[in-house]
């Protein structure tokens, strides 16, 4: 599993990217390699929404499961990555990237001090079992 | 080996759950007297005997063989190829279900999908699933739909009173606890503009049927306009032999098209199996209930039926899933098929038109009766609407006992404004002397 050290980490394995006030989010490489092949993607969130820290705001569905997506600190969405339900593969391909979700407005900057680095989540990680 | 996998702390535990001690309290609510009653079982006979008792029972029933049927309201006597009883029993195919190891019955997987594309060519839409159980499950699947579509943040539904009174009843009792209203169907005249009018910000569906209960054909486009504008789903019930000579309900917008199965080539059975038609536009295969079969090729590039969408609901999506409903109506979905297939186009038209006509010649002859009316205005397919002028039943009665026929449906029992009205079906089936027939039958107990 991949993780990226410029990241903050939920504990359903969402990232988020902090660039000033504005938040990027998606899901981790661990999830997609736990839900391995995924077939669709629906962003439930539309531009102008805020959406409050854990409420879904995605559905991400692989062969073998079907999982929803938490914001992970609550925001007002400023984009939606319209690209992912046409070609959900990128999430298996390039989770942090190409495979972002949502952008949004951090509204309680406050919340991103209950997220994981990206060392603590790669340990939350190991103490998985399966 | 007992295979039943509870153990005696599992039960104990389970009962202390739910707060009872012993199982016996489970059966506190029945009467002890009742609950082990003596059976007073008849004597064992031979199988000669007891097909001769059975056989004797069946021809106690009146069957359209043997009476002319004049009943429709949702459910229709229609001519049957003996091919499709023939395919139909084929050992490979009859079974009343999807396989559960499905792409190892390619023969299977080929005939639903054979019935998917069949049903897209006549909605007119691009996709068909692989059939419910019947058009009234269709249509509350389609609810369903509308619901999941709008993520429950609306929770209207408007319905036409002209879509059938049991699938109007089958969606509410489908929407209970959902906080669901649906709205609409309080009068029997409400009409596509009085539906529009209940269209707002929280309508999730419109719910119309084509041709309609009172056999009316109406154009929705209007209606659909106005459904979209206010972000609103319109779904179309329909009687699939009529769309042999309509314009598909694709053709004026609707999102969903479904309808019950029964008329292509599945008999009237007293009731049933008969067939739920559910299709809808690709955006939307994602919220679509039951499965989806889909041509593919192998491992050597040979053609190969998948079944696409079957493991969403039982397989991934389990608690998250929308619908319970996994499974079809195989059998009743191949019996379809293969109707249409011997039928064809221009053999579906000619069914649909015979239908047309034969009603029109009933409706004008009854019309022209000195105390009969025909309530319908406009444009009707097979079925219309009589003010009779005695009660329906009472005439019923007459034409059955006096002239082994089956009249029509009482409107009454559904429409509290339409007491007195029956609503007259006709098929190819029925032929000029039976209408004949009927309609001097009518005018006799009329004068009565």
């Amino acid at each position: 599993m991949k993780v990226s050290p410029d990241l903050k980490y939920t504990q359903n394995d969402e990232w988020i990217r902090v660039e000033g006030s504005t938040g990027t989010a998606g899901i981790t490489d661990y999830a997609q390699e736990q839900l391995s092949d995924i077939v669709f993607v629906e962003v439930l969130a539309s531009v102008g929404e805020t959406i409050a820290k854990g409420a879904a705001f995605a559905n991400v569905e692989s062969v073998k499961a079907a999982a929803e997506v938490y914001m992970p600190v609550s925001g007002t969405i400023t984009a939606v990555n319209n690209a992912l339900p046409q070609g959900p593969e990128a999430i298996n391909k390039d989770p942090y990237g190409e495979a972002w979700m949502v952008r949004f407005t951090i509204t309680a900057p406050a919340e991103l001090e209950g997220l994981m680095s990206s060392a603590a989540y790669q340990k939350h990680c190991e103490g998985r079992s399966h | 080996m007992a295979y039943i996998p509870h153990t005696d702390a599992d039960r104990q535990a389970m009962l202390a759950a739910i707060g009872v001690e012993r199982m016996d309290d489970l059966y506190d609510a029945i009467p002890a007297d009742v609950r082990f009653p003596d059976l007073d079982l008849p004597e064992a006979v031979s199988e000669l005997e007891i097909l001769d008792e059975l056989q004797a029972l069946s021809e106690a029933n009146l069957d359209t063989r043997h009476f002319a049927c004049f009943l429709g309201a949702g459910a229709y006597n229609h001519f049957i190829p003996s091919a499709v009883d023939h395919i139909l029993r084929r050992g490979e195919f009859y079974t009343a279900y999807t396989p559960y190891q499905p792409e190892i019955s390619q023969g299977t997987l080929q005939a639903i999908f054979e019935y998917q594309s069949l049903i897209c060519q006549l909605t007119g839409m691009q996709v068909s699933n692989a059939s419910h159980y019947d058009g009234a499950t269709a249509l509350a699947e389609a609810v369903i739909l509308a619901l999941n579509h709008h993520r429950g943040k609306r929770a209207k539904v408007v319905m036409s009173p002209a879509v059938h009174p049991h699938s109007r009843q089958v969606v509410r009792t489908y929407t209970q606890g959902m906080g669901v209203t649906v709205v609409g169907d309080e009068s029997c005249c409400n009409g596509p503009d009085d539906l529009a009018a209940h269209l707002d910000s929280n309508t999730a569906m419109v719910a119309v049927q084509y041709p309609d209960f009172f056999g009316h054909i109406v154009d929705f486009t209007r209606l659909a306009e106005a459904t979209h504008a206010a972000g609103a789903l319109l779904c179309v019930s329909v009687n699939p032999l009529a769309l042999g000579l309509l314009r598909p309900p694709s053709g004026f917008g609707a999102d969903v098209v479904v309808g019950e199965g029964q008329p292509l080539g599945i008999p009237l059975s007293f009731g049933g199996p008969y067939l739920g038609i559910f299709t809808t536009k690709q955006e939307f295969v994602r919220k679509m209930a039951g499965r989806l079969v889909g041509e593919t090729v192998d491992s050597r590039g040979q053609r190969a039926y998948v079944l696409t969408l079957t493991p969403r609901e039982q397989h991934i999506r389990r608690e998250k899933a929308t619908s319970n409903i996994c499974t079809n109506q195989g059998l009743m979905a191949l019996a379809a098929a293969v109707y249409l297939s011997l039928m064809g186009k221009q053999g579906l038209r000619r069914a649909a038109e015979l239908c047309y006509h034969k009603a029109h010649y009933a409706a004008a002859k009854i019309g022209a009766l000195p105390g009969y009316k025909i309530w319908n205005e406009g444009t009707f397919f097979n079925e219309f609407v009589v003010a009779c002028p005695k009660p329906v039943a009472e005439i019923n009665h007459h034409l059955l006992e006096d002239h082994e026929i089956v009249g029509g449906y009482d409107l009454g029992h559904d429409y509290a404004e339409l007491k007195g009205h029956m609503l007259i079906a006709a098929t190819e089936m029925n032929t000029r002397e039976e209408i004949d027939e009927l309609a001097s039958a009518l005018e006799e107990v009329a004068h009565d």
